[in-house]
């Protein structure tokens, strides 16, 4: 299991090596990994449609009770076909789609990521691993939006949604800590038995604040929706794979899974009908006037989004069934809409739908694909959508709350949504051929066969929807709600409010699309809403915290270096005076400081001395040498005080430094005076009060009774553990050998970074920069 | 800088800085001195000699570029670290030899580090003086 996880990370770990390879036409052979482990997890679901789910645990940092602890229930194992079955499909697509592509290697490396984390997110019962791979998704899904990097929108759409999927990612995490400290257990399985203290605790609305935050953040639901079409920058495949199909589910299995745990609560019911409904809503309205077939998608992505968190809402057995079989069936016919726009696009260049028509004339299969895809999209019979649909308005029916409203809403967005689908899914195929059109043709077979798969397995449920009742849909459905009754899917209900309500959306729906043309575009009233739009606000609100980064850095980090050592002394002193006034009572014991011999009287002269000489000389060198001895002082002291290691030390630092300078201020021209009296005066006012504050700082030390605990373990033990009698330097190579260990490895990356400074050749481009 | 005195006396200088540099490395465990101290009084050394007889002259003596002794040092401490490891003891164990080998005393995995340790200052110091009095 633990390598069925991880085999995604393993072979992009191995992908670069085969880059030549990957980059040929050897491609499709990658395909390979997803459908192993597609049939790998259709092994479980015997054991899983006997409601035994499977647990399957590895340590990993038991002592904080992180593990890969893998739950294979009916949710995640519908995630798991989901993601390993599409995963299929657009692996072989892309070797097609992608062919001859520069950096394709690359591109694989980047799917197969972000397949093991997405496997890894919905196995997981440990909430951090959980956290972990849904973390990794987001970064996979960043590198993939952004994979054409020579483009900026590329860069800025991968950024856009890299910030606003982290943010949420940082809010769950904080979800997961609380939830965590107070059901005192990391296992979602093992929280359900704590759900009723966690509803009761008074930090239940933080809790699920932070968790419908991480969400929506990553399932795309208002306000927060922006970076989904956005997204849309990336190939066509990943928008198939990552943004439509499964990662922006993930928000979706993340309610999914925590429904039993925090659920059934008013506050987590109405709170998701509301954003749910009005981000459907909101967003099947968006999608009509999109002429971009890949925004299109997008918005009604985001509206099939919304109905899923808003069924999640509702809560009732009949609505958690409907989402159910709704993720599967939106899994299905989006995924194949996409597909089918990335044929579109990569035949004819362009996805304008005011330009395309008459594609059927060309690419026959594809336009059969699209037709199938659309039957389901709207909900027409016998298609599996039908099916969805009809489930969604029996639960909008059953509702407690308002049952007129909900279904309402759910009519409308359904009209809208049958609209969009007209459009992605026959548009381009009906009408006439152009002329430009004429000589485009039928891509290669592993590009149309899996949106044609797709599209028939849509009809296949639809008509057969007992082919994965027992062994899919009913686990699933039970993982959510442990209480649901049994339930028969079908395809025919007989003549009800339900057969009424889908006549209703279907009959709306095309009359709409006879009465409104994509071509009329935005309506002014539409574009002025955009103003006000969370996306523009979000980029006000980015481009503000720039600049004021920008001034904050041209403020603090202005590059001299004198102005470095100043805020930092001045911090210093305000926070040890603060300290020392609040805390120290200025008081000496006369009595524990030893006497002041005459060589100490000595050294503190000549100390005293150089201080001043350092201060007054015009000469830089002699300044440097002054310094010199100052050090040397500091070593004798350290003498007299019997630390000979540390004088040693001292001592041959000090003679480098000095070398150094010297070597360095030989070159520079003579001494100029560029500093006026003010600053001296400053400078002179902050060096004193430092001096002061280390003074008195030293003097507390004395106060402080001392441990003698650790002197004395080193003392016995360094030479009967390590064999040494020099206690500090046993402390450096074995006590503390790791310390060490460390401290000459950041030795070696600064020295590298003064190399790298000094010797690096700026080439005449950055030169004009 | 490149009085006779001071050149004589430069030439003299660089090996013995370097014999003592060595032997505070060796004393480091029973009397004061180390790995640490021992790589700066190294350079040192080498410094010295850059200033009496040119930085060329330093490079063409240590034939080896002094970033080059970076990886090597690491390489040494880890592998003194990591010893242990084979023998199944935790990171960092102390092992030692069973007899003293004359002049040099006891060795064991520690003096290994320590020597990493020398090295990887030696070439730190080396690497940014040479790369600061290059670039003045």
């Amino acid at each position: 299991m633990l390598l069925a996880v991880l085999s995604g990370f393993i072979v992009a770990s191995f992908v670069p090596f085969l880059g030549k390879l990957l980059r040929g036409k050897w491609s499709f052979l990658l395909t390979a990994l997803p459908l192993c482990l597609f049939l790998y997890f259709l092994n479980f679901i015997p054991q899983v449609s006997a409601n035994k789910a499977a647990l399957i645990s590895y340590e990993w940092v038991p002592s904080m009770g992180i593990n890969f602890n893998f739950l294979v229930d009916g949710l995640s194992l519908l995630f798991a076909l989901m993601i390993t079955g599409i995963g299929t499909l657009v692996f072989l697509y892309t070797s097609a789609y992608m062919k001859g592509d520069r950096y394709l290697d690359r591109f694989y490396g980047y799917l197969c990521i972000f397949m093991g984390a997405m496997l890894g997110m919905v196995l997981s019962d440990n909430i951090f691993t959980l956290f972990i791979f849904w973390e990794l998704t987001s970064i996979s899904s960043f590198f993939l939006i952004g994979y054409n990097n020579e483009n900026s929108d590329s860069r800025k759409s991968a950024l856009v949604s890299l910030a606003i999927t982290g943010l949420g990612g940082f809010f769950l995490l904080g979800a997961f800590a609380l939830i965590g400290n107070i059901s005192g257990t990391y296992s979602i399985n093992e929280m359900i038995g704590s759900a009723d203290a966690l509803k009761g605790n008074g930090l239940y609305p933080v809790i699920i604040a932070f968790l419908f935050i991480g969400a929506f953040s990553k399932s795309a639901q208002y306000p927060l929706h922006f970076w989904l079409p956005g997204a849309m920058k990336a190939p066509t495949p990943v928008s198939t794979y990552l943004h439509s199909a499964t990662m922006v589910k993930a928000g979706i299995y993340l309610l999914a899974r925590f429904t039993p745990v925090l659920g059934n609560v008013p506050a987590w019911n109405n709170t998701l009908m509301i954003f749910g409904g009005f981000t459907m809503f909101y967003a099947a309205f968006h999608s009509i006037f999109k002429r971009d077939l890949k925004e299109v998608l997008a918005y009604s992505t985001i509206s099939a989004l919304g109905m899923l968190v808003f069924l999640i809402g509702l809560g009732t057995p009949d609505a958690l069934l409907a989402a159910t079989v709704f993720i599967i069936v939106h899994a299905l016919y989006k995924a194949s809409l996409f597909l089918i726009t990335g044929i579109i696009d990569h035949e004819t260049g362009t996805r304008d739908l005011a330009k395309l028509s008459g594609l059927r004339k060309v690419m026959m299969p594809v336009a059969v694909a699209g037709a199938l895809a659309m039957l389901s999209n709207s909900g027409i019979p016998p298609s599996f959508g039908f099916v969805g649909k009809d489930l969604i308005y029996a639960s909008t029916l059953g509702s407690e709350l308002g049952a007129a409203l909900v279904t309402g809403v759910a009519v409308i967005t359904n009209i809208l949504l049958l609209y969009s689908s007209i459009l992605a899914g026959i548009r381009p195929f009906a009408g006439p051929l152009p002329d430009a059109y004429k000589t485009v043709h039928l891509p290669d077979w592993r590009m149309w066969v899996p949106p044609l798969l797709l599209g028939v397995g849509s009809l296949l449920l639809g008509v057969f929807p007992g082919l994965i009742e027992g062994g899919i849909v009913g686990p699933a459905l039970l993982s959510i709600d442990p209480t649901a009754p049994a339930f028969h899917l079908q395809l025919w209900h007989g003549f009800n409010v339900v057969l009424a309500l889908s006549a209703a959306t279907i009959g709306g729906g095309l009359l709409l699309y006879l009465l409104f043309k994509p071509s009329v575009g935005q309506p002014a009233w539409v574009a002025g809403l955009s103003a006000s739009s969370p996306k523009n606000i979000a980029g006000y609100l980015s481009r503000k915290f720039r600049e004021l980064a920008h001034l904050w850095t041209s403020l603090s980090q202005n590059g001299y270096l004198r102005i470095y050592v100043l805020v930092i002394i001045s911090f210093l002193t305000v926070l040890l005076a603060y300290k020392s006034f609040t805390e120290v009572k200025f008081y000496v014991e006369l009595s524990k400081v030893s006497p002041l011999t005459s060589a100490e009287m000595v050294v503190m002269f000549i100390l005293a001395a150089a201080v001043i000489y350092v201060v007054y000389t015009p000469s830089r060198l002699a300044a440097v040498a002054a310094m010199g001895v100052i050090g040397y002082c500091i070593c004798l002291i350290f003498v007299f005080y019997s630390a000979p290691d540390l004088a040693m030390t001292q001592f041959a630092i000090d003679t480098l430094t000095v070398i150094l300078f010297v070597l360095v201020l030989y070159r520079l021209p003579k001494y100029i005076h560029y500093s006026n009296w003010l600053i001296r005066i400053r400078d002179g006012v902050i060096s004193l009060f430092f001096g002061t504050l280390i003074t008195i700082l030293g003097l507390e030390v004395l106060n402080e009774p001392t441990s003698k605990e650790t002197t004395h373990f080193f003392a016995e033990n360094s030479y009967a553990l390590a064999k040494g009698k020099n206690v500090v330097n046993v402390i450096l190579v074995d006590f503390r050998g790791v310390d060490t260990m460390i401290e000459i490895t950041v030795l070696t990356i600064a020295a590298m970074g003064v190399f790298a400074l000094l010797k690096l050749q700026l080439n005449k481009y950055d030169q004009e920069l | 800088m490149k009085h006779l005195t001071f050149r004589t006396a430069a030439s003299f200088l660089l090996p013995l800085l370097l014999l003592f540099s060595v032997f505070i490395l060796l004393r480091g465990h029973y009397l004061p001195g180390g790995g640490f101290v021992g790589g700066i009084i190294a350079s040192i050394a080498f410094v010295l000699h850059a200033f009496a007889f040119g930085l060329g002259q330093t490079r063409k003596l240590l034939r080896i570029r002094p970033m080059g002794l970076m990886p090597v040092g690491l390489a040494l401490a880890v592998f003194a670290a990591v010893l242990p490891l084979f023998q199944g003891l935790p990171l960092l164990t102390g092992l030692w030899l069973s007899k003293p080998i004359p002049v040099i005393g006891l060795v064991g995995n520690a003096l290994l580090f320590d020597l990493g340790v020398y090295i990887v200052v030696l070439g730190v110091a080396l690497t940014i003086i040479f790369s600061i009095s290059e670039a003045v």
